[in-house]
């Protein structure tokens, strides 16, 4: 129980000081890879739950996708460091407002877990020792919830078409590659033999 | 793979030990797979190679080894010196750790987890951090567009190859590496590119072996070697993220480079072709002791894999390279399709056809 005492308040330091560290550092590119440090120790923490199907999830999808085109984005951003603290003063208020009901939802939600949950000694939700992690979510997610996971799939499929429809813009006068024609393309077609007499040239 | 009953200092020393053993293996197999690699390369253009160092030139990658180490370290002014020297060791942590889930042989894993899929696709998709940051950090115009290229690219085709796993995971019905390669037991015609059912899976290779061929080249272009080298295209970006790079941080580029396109060779042999299993029924194995088992299994483990690596060696010398805009294309709209098409026919086949 030791090592795993360790473990666990490492993995919370780390992600905590990593949180604190993504609002403060100065380079917003330090900014991502903070956020994304902290990614990891809440993984290891997933881990150390027994949960590493979510464990992976979340260093597939938020570690490998999204934070790679934050980084992306904002390593290609000119960020101009003196506005963005011109305005720390007026957003101040606002920003310690949604803080404050953050804070708030974050302990109304340790308490009913402490006192509801599983700390209170309720029943754990993981069915048996021998269902794997995925095996035991795929169970409930295709079964008892699967109307809510197609809803889901439904609102992601809308929000991708909607986004390439915002950003799909159909220049005209662009040369494309048409792969078929090119493949398509015969000696018959791609040339015509000519035969030029001595002097004359060719009127074209 | 050790029992989970001991006690936790002996189990944390055992695993240690496993993984020392399985860092020094690869280390010293990544110098003689740079060696082979060059040799393949320079018989394709009929060169002889390094042949000079040590008997054949066998100790080339030793004397490189050297070379690198007693360089001096450059960091360029301006360079965000923690960053651009994280971003190496980022790189070469992330090629050993996927090595971690690899079966080698029957119990021979160093950490057999249930989501094991998962993690070395997640290792491997990761990859990309040491290639954007390296190419961040060195303030420099080549190295930051070849980081961009290499993100897009590498993010692109992650995509395929999360499909493409999917239809082996749907075949094997499950994420562990261990059991997807016991699942392929039996013989050749078991093995996941034909259809991974025997006799009555055989129609499957009809999807399969597609899937095996978008692997290998998704895998190619994961770990940015040619013909989708375009992060450090030589002729457009110099050496792209590495332009600054020398001495042994570029060792360690260059090492986890061969490590990641081993463990890609690796993880095509585990999920395409029967990972340790010999091609033929092997029912005298029962009879045999376990470390000689797990040795034979190992054996083929071996065979197929540096079977791939010769692959990725070969395609190296021979294919040009792509431009851009078509290996987006390449990426989007035949691979991601494809493979999409692909998961629908195999869950299909696994939901409709009975007996499998």
């Amino acid at each position: 129980m030791a090592l795993q005492a360790i473990a666990f308040y490492l993995l919370a330091a780390v992600t905590i000081g990593a949180g604190l560290l993504v609002v403060t550092a100065r380079n917003p590119v330090h900014s991502v890879l903070f956020l994304i440090c902290a990614f990891f120790s809440a993984a290891g923490l997933f881990v150390m739950l027994g949960a590493e199907f979510l464990a992976m999830l979340l260093v597939v999808v938020y570690v490998g996708a999204v934070a790679v085109l934050f980084l992306f984005v904002v390593m290609m951003l000119d960020v101009d460091f003196s506005a963005l603290r011109a305005g720390f003063v007026r957003y101040l208020p606002i920003g310690g407002l949604v803080a404050l009901i953050l804070v708030v939802e974050i302990v109304a939600v340790s308490a009913s877990v402490a006192s509801h949950g599983a700390a209170a000694g309720a029943a754990v939700l993981t069915p048996s020792h021998d269902i794997t992690n995925a095996e035991a979510i795929g169970r409930v997610l295709y079964t008892d919830y699967v109307y809510f996971f197609q809803a889901a799939g439904l609102v992601l499929l809308v929000a991708m078409i909607g986004a390439i429809v915002l950003t799909l813009r159909h220049r005209a006068g662009v040369r494309r590659q048409n792969i078929a024609a090119q493949v398509a393309r015969t000696p018959a077609t791609g040339m015509r033999i000519v035969q030029i007499k001595s002097g004359e040239g060719l009127s074209e | 793979m050790i029992s989970e009953h001991l006690s936790p200092w002996v189990w944390f020393g055992l695993t240690f030990g496993q993984i020392l053993l399985v860092t020094v293996i690869l280390l010293l197999a990544t110098a003689f797979l740079i060696y082979g690699e060059r040799k393949i390369f320079a018989g394709v253009q009929m060169r002889k190679g390094p042949n000079v160092v040590g008997p054949f030139g066998l100790l080339q990658s030793f004397a490189d080894l050297g070379k690198f180490v007693i360089k001096e370290l450059l960091i360029p002014d301006g360079a965000d010196k923690v960053v651009f020297l994280l971003a190496p060791l980022i790189t070469v942590t992330l090629a050993f750790g996927g090595w971690a889930a690899i079966p080698f042989a029957p119990g021979w894993v160093v950490s057999d987890i249930n989501v094991g899929v998962l993690y070395l696709f997640a290792a491997s998709s990761l990859g990309v951090y040491g290639v954007i940051m390296g190419g961040w950090a060195s303030n420099s115009k080549y190295p930051f567009l070849g980081a961009l290229r290499s993100a897009a690219q590498m993010v692109s085709y992650e995509v395929s190859i999360g499909f493409v796993i999917v239809t082996v995971i749907l075949l094997a019905g499950s994420m562990n590496l261990q059991t997807i390669v016991a699942k392929q037991g039996g013989g050749f015609w078991h093995w996941n590119i034909l259809g991974g059912h025997g006799v009555l899976g055989l129609p499957m290779m009809l999807v399969m072996i597609p899937m095996a061929v978008i692997f290998f080249i998704s895998a190619l272009a994961e770990t940015n070697r040619p013909p989708f080298d375009l992060a450090e295209a030589e002729s457009e970006l110099v050496a792209g993220y590495q332009v600054e790079y020398g001495s042994t941080p570029y060792l360690l580029f260059y090492l986890s480079e061969m490590l990641n396109i081993f463990l890609m060779c690796s993880l095509f042999t585990v999920f395409f072709i029967g990972g340790w299993q010999a091609p033929f029924p092997t029912p005298f194995l029962a009879h045999w002791p376990a470390t000689l088992a797990s040795l034979f299994g190992f054996l083929w483990f071996l065979i197929k894999t540096l079977f791939m690596f010769f692959m990725f060696a070969l395609v190296r010398a021979v294919v040009p390279r792509y431009r851009y805009d078509q290996l987006m294309r390449l990426g989007w709209k035949v691979f991601l399709p494809t493979s999409l098409v692909a998961v629908i026919l195999v869950a299909a086949y696994r939901v409709f056809v009975p007996g499998v």
